[in-house]
């Protein structure tokens, strides 16, 4: 059987309006309510699904950033992984921490704990970088599953099926591998009463990007982040005649 | 801000049209009640040009499959026969039209979002239509006092979007949000799912301005906590549904944003523990609570199916969602843990989950205000809004479901078990007079027997003037008649509403 890290990331809420900060530098996230990466969920439940299926021994779940990083790594426990590990980045550093470094941590962390599959989310939906599937499958030389909508232990490997344009590929592949999850992979489960409060008590280690030797000196610079251009208002015409006069007007007809 | 309100308010009608357009017609509700009209004056095409001379020509709707979404109530019950909808924007409009139809003794019927479920926001017979809809500025909003000045017809979801902007909430909140308007939350004293913690729209209004029959403009609409002066005439437009006078604008106290939010919604094994579980939170977790909600296995069961949404835990009888407003999120979720783990430990709570992700808990939410609209998928609904003394709170649902047997798909109960009130749902193929006898007066009697009301939160509106003396003293509904007759001497406001015509 094998062990499964999977990577979870604590970011803003979907429901929630993002708002820039006036520097420019980045997003406010300061009294703003956080909640685990959609994407992430998804890859726990599947990690939690192969547990269940016996396809797994145990799930593992890795947060790297603040203390409040616990919180989202409580959730996975809640939901159903077994331990978790916290890679402590605050402040300025987690301002800049960037795929790359989140690879890094991982690729040592699967070597060090021995796991056979890392799930991960696509992307995490604050910075859409797509990236740390990648990077990991490249650092740990593994092969790579990207975004997965069905995962089957097949042999000693998994088949994988992955959406891409136009439709539906699929492939197999060895293990150790790195999945990353996509939308329609599963139905992430809500956390139940008795498993919330399980959660609490399980195990969490700490640690450092310096106790992994990861060098997390960020590669990226951000310029500038900006909110996306204001829609301009519509406008109601009176009839046909109008809106084809306003269409030519404009240069559109 | 009002600029993207106009837009909003627009894209939903042109929604409502479409909807409306794709699904059979009501039958007309005087021939469904058997109703005579009484002897109002009928538009002529002179009145029409006296509006357009006033309104203008877009703001005069005329065409019948203009009119037609005005004329019929979202659950498609009721279906009245106007073929004259206004749009006003103003309150002096307001006055103006209402002045030329008292004096020409033209009936009229304000609509607001059209959301109400007893068929008071649609005409019976010809009533002219004034949709508020274009009445949706917001005057001022001081982020101190929390009072919030606007117009009848702003919508309640952008109002609570704005006032969130300034770290306020609106005090009431309901299903029917995204559609309803103030003005009409008001003139019908809308509850809804916190007014456990928030009070009624009796207590949070501070002022309002409305216009009379004979157009003249009331102006109560000071924003102020306390005011003694004089009668509290402001209450006569809460909750009269518009037979007073039309509500124009709207004074209101708006709570603080909660900083800490959380939500669960547990299994409960019989209604019994319900209570229990009640009692309890009210103890344990005090000044937080905000919602207390209940619902029965069918009707999560009918949503779920009907509505094609998920059920967050397992399936249980009862279904219980509890809710936290607090200002320190550690304190709150130490209260709540506590309070689960020993409700956990005596087995009111079989099972459940919590959230405090914004994004998890309006999926919780949303599943609890979508049972209101998931019976209509299978057909038609009675829809009853009753409160009960809590001992005898739901004792009616398994009552109805013995004397139907058979004849209805499902009955189910849920509420606001934090009010004492509940919505129970009866769901058959289509309407039939013999079902709608087996239930009324049979229910209104039941509750009558018990001292609760046959409208909690609903209203009166035109389903049920011929119900209220199970819940009104003969006494009290001379005194509404005499005010009536005081106020609108010629009748003309939303007439067959409210009062029966005999008292």
């Amino acid at each position: 059987m094998s062990r499964v890290l999977v990577g979870v990331k604590r970011v803003i809420d979907y429901a929630v309006k993002v708002r820039v900060k006036p520097d420019k530098t980045g997003v406010v996230t300061d009294g703003v309510k956080h909640s685990m990466n959609p994407f992430d969920e998804i890859a726990v439940e599947e990690a939690v699904k192969m547990k269940e299926k016996k396809i797994a021994s145990e799930v593992i779940a890795v947060s790297c950033g603040p203390a409040q990083a616990q919180e989202t790594l409580r959730t996975a426990l809640a939901m159903g992984a077994d331990r978790a590990i916290h890679v402590e980045v605050t402040g300025p550093a987690y301002d800049t921490l960037q795929p790359l470094h989140v690879a890094k941590i991982l690729a040592k962390l699967s070597k060090d704990e021995k796991a056979d599959i890392v799930i991960v989310g696509k992307q995490a939906i604050d910075d859409d970088s797509n990236q740390t599937a990648q990077m990991t499958a490249a650092l740990l030389d593994w092969p790579q599953a990207t975004f997965a909508s069905k995962v089957e232990k097949t042999g000693d490997g998994l088949t994988v099926t992955r959406e891409i344009d136009g439709g539906l590929e699929v492939i197999k592949t060895k293990l150790p591998a790195v999945v990353s999850a996509d939308l329609r992979l599963n139905e992430p489960r809500y956390a139940t009463l008795p498993n919330i409060m399980k959660a609490k008590k399980k195990p969490l280690k700490k640690v450092t990007p310096k106790d992994l030797g990861v060098d997390i000196a960020p590669r990226i610079k951000v310029v500038s982040v900006e909110d996306p251009p204001v829609r301009q208002a519509g406008a109601v015409v009176p009839d046909v005649d109008a809106l084809v006069a306003k269409l030519k007007e404009g240069g559109h007809i | 801000m009002i600029k993207s309100f106009v837009k909003l308010i627009s894209k939903n009608n042109v929604l409502e049209q479409i909807r409306y357009a794709s699904q059979a017609l009501p039958q007309l509700s005087s021939e469904k009640y058997n109703i005579k009209r009484k002897t109002f004056g009928t538009i002529e095409p002179s009145d029409v040009g006296y509006f357009r001379s006033i309104l203008g020509e877009e703001r005069v709707l005329t065409d019948e499959s203009d009119v037609l979404p005005y004329n019929i109530d979202w659950i498609k019950n009721c279906r009245g026969q106007s073929r004259v909808v206004l749009k006003p924007r103003s309150t002096e409009e307001v006055s103006t039209i209402l002045k030329y139809c008292n004096d020409k003794r033209l009936a009229v019927c304000p609509q607001g979002g059209n959301t109400g479920l007893v068929g008071g926001s649609v005409p019976v017979f010809d009533e002219i239509v004034i949709s508020f809809a274009l009445m949706n500025k917001i005057d001022t909003l001081d982020d101190l006092s929390g009072a919030l000045v606007c117009e009848a017809g702003c919508i309640l979801e952008n109002l609570d979007n704005y006032v969130r902007e300034h770290g306020l909430i609106m005090p009431l909140d309901l299903g029917a949000k995204g559609t309803c308007h103030i003005g009409g939350n008001t003139s019908t004293n809308a509850g809804g799912l916190r007014l456990l913690r928030y009070g009624n729209l009796h207590g949070s209004v501070l002022g309002i301005e409305a216009v009379k029959a004979d157009g003249t403009v009331i102006d109560c609409l000071r924003a102020l906590k306390k005011d003694n002066t004089g009668y509290h005439l402001k209450h006569l437009f809460i909750g009269s549904e518009g037979t007073l006078g039309l509500v124009t604008k709207v004074a209101i106290h708006c709570p603080v944003l909660p900083k800490s939010v959380n939500l669960g919604f547990f299994g409960v094994k019989n209604f019994e523990n319900v209570l229990k579980l009640y009692k309890s939170a009210k103890s344990k977790l005090g000044e937080i609570l905000s919602a207390f909600e209940m619902a029965d296995f069918d009707s999560i069961d009918c949503t779920v199916k009907n509505l094609k949404l998920p059920n967050p835990i397992s399936e249980y009888p009862f279904y219980v969602l509890v809710e936290t407003h607090g200002s320190d999120e550690a304190h709150d979720s130490e209260k709540l843990t506590r309070f689960l783990a020993s409700e956990m430990e005596t087995g009111l709570i079989v099972d459940g989950t919590v959230a405090s992700e914004p994004a998890k808990m309006q999926t919780i939410w949303n599943l609890r205000e979508s049972i209101a609209g998931a019976g209509l998928a299978g057909g038609y609904v009675f829809k009853y809004d009753v409160s009960i003394p809590l001992k005898n709170y739901y004792d009616l649902v398994p009552i109805l479901r013995k004397r139907l047997g058979d004849k209805a798909l499902k009955v189910f109960g849920y509420g606001h078990v934090g009010d004492g009130n509940i919505h129970i749902n009866v769901t058959v193929p289509q309407y039939t007079k013999e079902v709608s006898s087996l239930l009324e007066p049979y229910i209104f009697e039941e509750v009558s027997k018990v001292n609760g009301s046959i409208s909690a939160e609903h209203g009166i509106g035109f389903r049920k003037p011929m119900y209220i003396h199970y819940s009104k003293d003969q006494s009290a509904l001379q005194l509404m008649k005499d005010l009536k007759q005081l106020m609108d001497p010629n009748g003309i406001l939303n007439p067959y509403k409210v009062l029966p015509d005999a008292v």
